[in-house]
């Protein structure tokens, strides 16, 4: 890949005249080696190589240690740590009040898989414009290690005993809800994470991004599937992907055969290479996606990639036929309806 | 037999579903245009197709449009409630009934007019066959308009404006109209004592329900989000604000200022709307007591996250699934305390067609202005019901968007605010919204402890100075809130205390005793909560207050027990609750099986009415129902 283009020679500030500290948030308060960490971390490093604007990102989460995050990176956006499971659909009014701006979404199996299923079902198919990141670690951190719904049938934590229940596949349930974005990756797998994290961002309506991101306090154990230990032995990436921004041409190395390299072009003009690895899976097959997450589930591989894209889908506000002005800049005169409408409307009553 | 003019009830019987709507809201309409006070009632069933259903048309020369609980008038079309339309009927009364059900007529006290409804469609051949019971149902029409005066002209006029001046269904249910009152001429003999004769008591009125009225109330108010979920009774609410937006918010660019979203749930609902209401639009949501248990949880959040959103509860009669087509004012309490932990609540109490529009535009200027959830609670039979009002009012006051800090705000205060900051010294603080490209606006909103700054915190002198500060918020709510109106009567020292939908029973009432009990009466609808100081006054200023309520517990009494301990041996709960509209009989009975004053109530020996002085409150009374 070492040809691909590089984002410049290293600098200070970017495009948009801003330094990384600018991406940067308050200290995290969560666990020292949390997954979460150190997709924050490729968060801030994400957005300020994109030189996004930190005032046009809302920030959205639910409850629990994920939806801590958002305190920890780009504090100049504006966002809403709301209640357990309801995130979406804060999102979803929070994101109507200005149709430009792009949400970035933190949840949690817990969050996600239980209490919010029915949300995150929802918000998936209406494609609302946001990046939806789920911190899968299998067990609930807040409540002191309680099992999740993805947490694997037999797993073993020390108070709870043995987990009784299959477990929930967050990327086959996004697919199957009509998702237009869906990818898994390994915070063990920083470099993944963070090219899936600018594809996400890149990509106009509702990405899913299902990062299984090891809880060390609770959940650690390398015979668990939610784990460092396991992740690493058992990642098995789609592809080898990189995100190359609008407007930079593309160079690939000469030797790459025909068939090795696929190319997802995305709204903005951005691209994603997927480099081919052990087998050749394309994205933009659904059917092709569930049967990956499906092989995944029967060979227990921590399967990570792009799963599943689609770039012709409308997002929600789209559909919405809205004015180019956010609506929450308009005023009076576009709100109120004129004063000789009152007796237009008062001639219907009767 | 002494003519009876404009004053008695007309009640149809017939299956739910089977099209009988058209017809019982074109005689209303007629009714209404013939310059006659009226009113309508739809006694529906939670059902789609099948089960009984009743409608209830008043018409009152005094303008008295609460529900009545005499049937002058019955109409059957409905074999399987037949007995019990037929034992409904007012002795004296007029039995019509379609002469294909078979059932035996019981009672001699009556008259009967058997109606050959089928056979009267099926000679009309130019009927398609697949509408000859929707059309059938216009015979009735026909039928009782020559009966007892309805003017065919008037009819013609409220066919032409239910299908929009579409001359094929209007010529189709009007030839059915003419074929039933021709029968009607030809055949039957005039029995009973009920007419209608024009009158001039509806010029300039409105006809309307409340839904439809708080659904165009918000759009001039301005509304920009909406998220729902179906539920009866409010789902009309919803449905009109859609209705509505395209012709009262059209562009020339045919783009929209506005979002319907019909939510998942009432918990993705109101969190739509919430998320909305954070970001800077004017946004609200519409549901009844289940979806309101739903919304517990959010409604909690932006009271402490304090995000303005309007909430309309469209009360039906609980607990639980309840009667999901029966009226209520049981979710008072519920409001007024929702949400765990310690709690506020601004809540409205339109009373009539014209509040439900007034308060759709002034729940938005309230909500912004003061940063909090507003609920508005109206119910079922003022929701979903026909009522008489006077036309609704443009806003007269500008849209208060409340302390919201744009671009060039901070650019002044060079970026120092805190979004909780009590700056002003009225509990209120300063926002910024989403999408504000200064560099210092984002803050992070959070159901969790938070400081002056919006940091979490988990001090306790920054939680408790946030909650007191809150409480200081809620008593600088009053002064936006819609004061109560009082109806007086010279020389009264007994109140009356209510809310919403019960005016037209409660005044209804209050001339029955004045008249047949020499019970003067000062009545003061509350309109909003927390109560206003004109509350504490008028309760001061009387003896002895019935508290008139639609629910089991009389929880208005409850509230206002708890508000002014001091008088709270001079209220008195007059609450029942059993689904159906309030009643001017149940209003009276209610009060008088309370009342104590040492001496008894003067019961007058005989019920004729002293005209003038009836007609004298009932005309204050319309006149003050459209007052602020």
């Amino acid at each position: 890949m070492s040809a691909l283009p590089m984002a410049g020679a290293p600098a200070n500030v970017n495009t948009v005249g801003l330094t990384k500290n600018d991406y940067r948030g308050n200290p995290t308060t969560l666990c020292q080696g949390c997954g979460h960490n150190s997709i924050s971390n490729q968060i801030i490093a994400a957005m300020y190589e994109m030189n996004v604007l930190p005032e046009d990102v809302l920030k959205f989460s639910g409850i629990g240690c994920s939806s801590k995050s958002p305190t920890y990176f780009m504090n100049r956006s504006f966002g809403f740590n709301s209640l357990h499971g309801r995130m979406p659909s804060i999102a979803t009014g929070g994101l109507f009040g200005n149709h430009t701006l792009k949400a970035v979404a933190i949840s949690g199996d817990g969050d996600t898989a239980s209490i919010g299923m029915g949300q995150f079902k929802h918000v998936m198919r209406r494609n609302l414009n946001m990046v939806y990141i789920v911190e899968n670690n299998g067990v609930y951190g807040l409540t002191k290690g309680q099992f999740s719904a993805t947490a694997e049938r037999g797993l073993q934590l020390k108070k709870q005993g043995t987990n009784p229940y299959m477990p929930i596949d967050i990327c086959m349930e996004a697919v199957i809800s009509n998702a237009s974005f869906v990818a898994r990756s390994f915070a063990g797998n920083a470099k993944q994470v963070k090219e899936l994290l600018k594809a996400a961002f890149a990509h106009r309506g509702i990405a899913v991004l299902d990062i299984i991101s090891p809880c060390v306090t609770f959940n650690n154990e390398d015979t668990a599937h939610h784990s460092y230990g396991w992740g690493k032995d058992h990642e098995a990436p789609l592809h080898d992907i990189t995100y190359v921004p609008p407007r930079n041409e593309i160079m690939l190395e000469g030797e790459l055969r025909e068939g090795e390299i696929r190319e997802v072009t995305m709204h903005d003009g951005s691209v994603i290479i997927l480099k081919n690895l052990e087998k050749s899976h394309d994205p933009r097959n659904r059917f092709e996606a569930l049967r990956v997450l499906e092989e995944a589930q029967r060979n227990n591989w921590l399967t990570t990639g792009l799963i599943y894209v689609s770039t012709d889908k409308p997002v929600l506000s789209d559909t919405y036929n809205l004015v180019d002005t956010p609506l929450n800049r308009l005023t009076e005169a576009d709100l109120r309806p004129a004063p000789e409408m009152i007796d237009k409307v008062n001639a219907l009553m009767f | 037999m002494n003519k009876v003019v404009n004053d008695f009830s007309i009640i149809v019987g017939t299956k739910n579903g089977s099209g009988s709507s058209t017809a019982n809201n074109t005689i209303l309409r007629a009714i209404f245009k013939m310059g006659i006070p009226v009113s309508g009632k739809n006694l529906f069933p939670s059902n789609i197709q099948g089960l009984p259903t009743w409608y209830t048309i008043r018409a009152s020369k005094d303008g008295f449009t609460a529900r009545r609980e005499t049937n002058e008038i019955v109409v059957a079309m409905n074999p399987d409630s037949f007995a019990r339309d037929l034992a409904s009927v007012l002795p004296g009364g007029a039995f019509y009934y379609a002469d294909d059900i078979k059932q035996p007529i019981t009672r001699a006290d009556i008259a009967v007019y058997p109606m050959p409804i089928k056979q009267l469609i099926r000679s009309d051949t130019s009927i398609p066959a697949d509408f000859r019971e929707l059309v059938g149902n216009m015979i009735y029409v026909g039928i009782l308009a020559h009966m007892i005066g309805i003017d065919i002209e008037t009819i013609h006029a409220a066919l032409d404006f239910h299908f929009k001046g579409r001359q094929k269904p209007v010529g189709m249910n009007l030839n059915a109209v003419h074929a039933g009152a021709e029968w009607a001429k030809a055949n039957l003999e005039k029995k009973d004592p009920f007419h209608l004769e024009r009158m001039n008591e509806t010029e300039g009125l409105i006809m309307a329900d409340g839904n439809t009225a708080a659904a165009i109330g918000s759009i001039f108010g301005g509304a920009q989000f909406v998220a729902w979920y179906p539920i009866t009774p409010a789902s009309s609410l919803a449905e009109a604000v859609s209705d509505y937006f395209p012709m009262l918010r059209k562009r020339e660019d045919g783009k929209n200022t506005y979002a319907v979203v019909q939510a998942e749930d009432e918990l993705a609902a109101i969190g739509m709307t919430v998320g909305a209401g954070w970001s800077g639009l004017r946004a609200m949501t519409s549901t009844s007591g289940p979806g309101l248990s739903l919304m517990t949880e959010f409604a909690g959040l932006a009271y402490y996250a304090e995000v303005p959103v309007v909430i309309w509860d469209v009360q039906r009669i609980g607990p639980s699934t309840g009667l999901p087509t029966r009226t209520s004012q049981a979710d008072l309490s519920f409001v007024i305390g929702m949400g765990h932990g310690d709690s506020d609540s601004i809540v409205l109490l339109p009373g009539n067609i014209n509040e439900c529009f007034d308060f759709g535009w002034q729940s938005f200027d309230i909500a912004e202005r003061v940063q909090a959830p507003v609920f508005v609670l109206s119910d079922l039979d003022m929701g979903m019901n026909q009522w008489m009002s006077k036309p609704f009012d443009y806003p007269n006051v500008p849209m208060d968007r409340g302390k919201v800090l744009w671009e060039k705000d901070l650019e002044e205060i060079k970026g120092n605010w805190g979004r909780y900051l009590d700056k002003d010294g009225d509990g209120i603080p300063y926002r910024t919204i989403p999408g504000n490209k200064h560099p210092m606006s984002a803050y992070f909103t959070r159901g969790t402890g938070h400081d002056e700054y919006a940091k979490y915190t988990e001090d306790s002198n920054a939680f408790h100075r946030n909650m007191e500060r809150l409480k200081k918020k809620y008593e600088s709510a009053k002064q936006f809130l819609p004061k109560p109106i009082a109806h007086t009567t010279n020389g009264a020292k007994t109140g009356v205390i209510a809310y919403g939908s019960t005016e037209a029973a409660i005044n209804e009432a209050r001339v029955q005793l004045e008249r047949d009990h020499k019970m003067k009466t000062n009545f003061l609808r509350v309109r909003s909560f927390p109560f206003t100081a004109e509350v504490e006054e008028f309760i001061q200023e009387h003896d002895q207050l019935y508290v008139v309520e639609m629910n089991r517990d009389g929880q208005l009494h409850q509230l206002l027990s708890v508000a002014f301990p001091a008088s709270a041996t001079k209220l008195i709960s007059v609450a029942y609750g059993d689904g159906l509209p309030a009643s001017a009989r149940w209003v009276r009975e209610g009060i008088l099986a309370k009342f104590s004053n040492g001496a008894k109530p003067a019961s007058s020996k005989k019920a004729t009415a002293k005209k003038s002085n009836a007609k004298k409150i009932a005309s204050k009374k319309r006149t003050a129902k459209g007052a602020k």
